[in-house]
């Protein structure tokens, strides 16, 4: 059974019907990588996994549950579904680790001396223990990303999302991000990304899928994809993003 | 007649007591009320936003001397409802603090940006520690040099508890200008009194502008 289910969701902003029947399957430690112009809806598709924007039409189910943004058990459920955005969205008045250990010490109610080594823990996968103590201003862009995928690595999900989380970087940081969300899918993590980065797509993804005007237009392994597109409006994606 | 005196003087600085009871009693109770009233400001529910707002307007639209004079003389006549000056003042003190300074914290809160009530959302925070934990502690920065400024308002504005009777500064001024005959003088040591109260409030919401900003 398939981790994430998606069948025929419709969303619309007003008029503008932004997803025009999506499916999609996502398994378990599958890399499933959206890409396609902006506007296509992927970041939309992406918040609608996570109940942050309400569907319309069709139906999402995660590990066979419905997601819907007034699910009785929607706290518990964001826990298990992480989501990083690409504007980090970390708490500025609190430390790495009060940052790291809000939710686990309110949701779940763990002793102070716990929170900090799970902190240390989650710090330690992505490289920045040293910061633990450290405000978020303190720190450069691609460290303030790599604490919020810890933040998020702290509630031990099941699935991560990550919404163009490279994309506020200055291209000299982008590589350290990348590099902590290839760890975490060599490790096995379920991850689903929305992103601009091709060289991620083709080496990392287990399946791409190509969103235009609100469908996905096609889908398929990174080699097979990339090497033999379909459609004409794939081609010229992938010419426009190389 | 009489000049004036130390005595006079001693007699004016404890009146200022009833300025900072009121003061206090403003605060006490205003407070809480301003946060209701910030929260329901922001709140996502229709009813409630209306609800405040319409308090809001009704209070801002009227001047604290109309809101002073309706809980000491309105209130026995319209609802037959006797009470003493401490009570009255009391009440429409309360009454004009919560509308401002709910104002004051609802800026605060809306000026945290949605993003972080989403990424409070999304580690599965209920929506009361997302405020609590996340955006209280930033409006609450953001909003505290225009809350301690306030402070400096609330302050002169119990001067006007004077006209129902109610024996603060600005009325122990008035009597003892009365008794000595010597208004141009009192008048000069009330107001001598209320800007020493009140400069080291201003010095302060200063600072903390200067300081708040530059942190960021």
């Amino acid at each position: 059974m398939a981790l994430v289910d998606i069948r025929n969701v419709t969303k619309s902003y007003g008029s503008t019907q932004v997803l025009k029947g999506v499916s999609l399957d996502i398994k378990e430690g599958e890399i499933v990588t959206i890409i396609g112009k902006s506007g296509s809806g992927k970041s939309t598709l992406l918040r609608c996994i996570n109940a942050l924007e309400r569907i319309d039409g069709g139906e999402i189910t995660v590990e066979g549950q419905p997601v819907r943004t007034d699910m009785p058990n929607l706290r518990d459920f964001r826990q298990r579904v992480g989501i990083v955005f690409q504007a980090f969205n970390l708490f500025p008045h609190m430390t790495v680790e009060r940052n790291i250990t809000l939710a686990p010490v309110l949701n779940k109610r763990i002793a102070k001396a716990d929170g900090r080594a799970l902190a240390l823990d989650v710090l330690e996968r992505v490289g920045l223990a040293d910061k633990i103590d450290a405000y978020p201003a303190q720190l450069s862009g691609g460290q303030q990303q790599r604490v919020a995928i810890a933040r998020c690595l702290a509630m031990r999900p099941h699935l991560m999302l990550f919404d163009e989380v490279t994309s506020a970087l200055d291209p000299e940081l982008v590589g350290e991000v990348l590099k902590v969300m290839e760890d975490m899918a060599r490790q096995g993590m379920t991850m689903v990304l929305v992103t601009h980065e091709m060289g991620f797509a083709r080496n990392v993804a287990s399946k791409i899928v190509f969103m235009h005007q609100g469908r996905v237009w096609e889908e398929g392994p990174p080699a097979e994809l990339f090497a033999n597109p379909r459609t004409p409006e794939l081609q010229s994606f992938i010419a426009s993003v190389r | 007649m009489r000049s004036f005196s130390l005595a006079d003087f001693l007699s004016l600085l404890s009146a200022l007591q009833w300025t900072a009871v009121l003061v206090l009693i403003a605060l006490g109770f205003g407070a809480p009320l301003a946060l209701a009233l910030a929260l329901m400001r922001t709140s996502a529910s229709r009813a409630l936003r209306w609800t405040a707002t319409a308090f809001l307007q009704l209070v801002q639209g009227v001047p604290l001397l109309g809101l002073l004079m309706f809980f000491y003389f309105g209130m026995p006549v319209f609802l037959g409802i006797e009470m003493p000056p401490l009570v009255a003042v009391g009440i429409a003190m309360t009454v004009y603090t919560a509308s401002f300074l709910g104002e004051i914290w609802r800026g605060g809160i809306e000026a945290v940006k949605h993003e972080q009530w989403e990424a409070a959302a999304c580690l599965g925070l209920s929506t009361w520690h997302q405020f609590r934990y996340v955006i209280a502690p930033q409006a609450f920065r953001m909003a505290l040099p225009p809350t301690v400024g306030f402070l400096v308002q609330l302050i002169k504005g119990t001067s006007l508890a004077s006209i129902v009777g109610f024996v603060e500064l600005a009325r122990a001024g008035q009597l003892v200008s009365a008794a000595t005959f010597q208004p141009l003088l009192v008048y000069s040591i009330v107001a001598a009194i209320y800007f020493a109260a009140c400069l080291p409030l201003t010095l302060w919401a200063r600072s903390l502008e200067v300081r708040l900003n530059g942190a960021r």
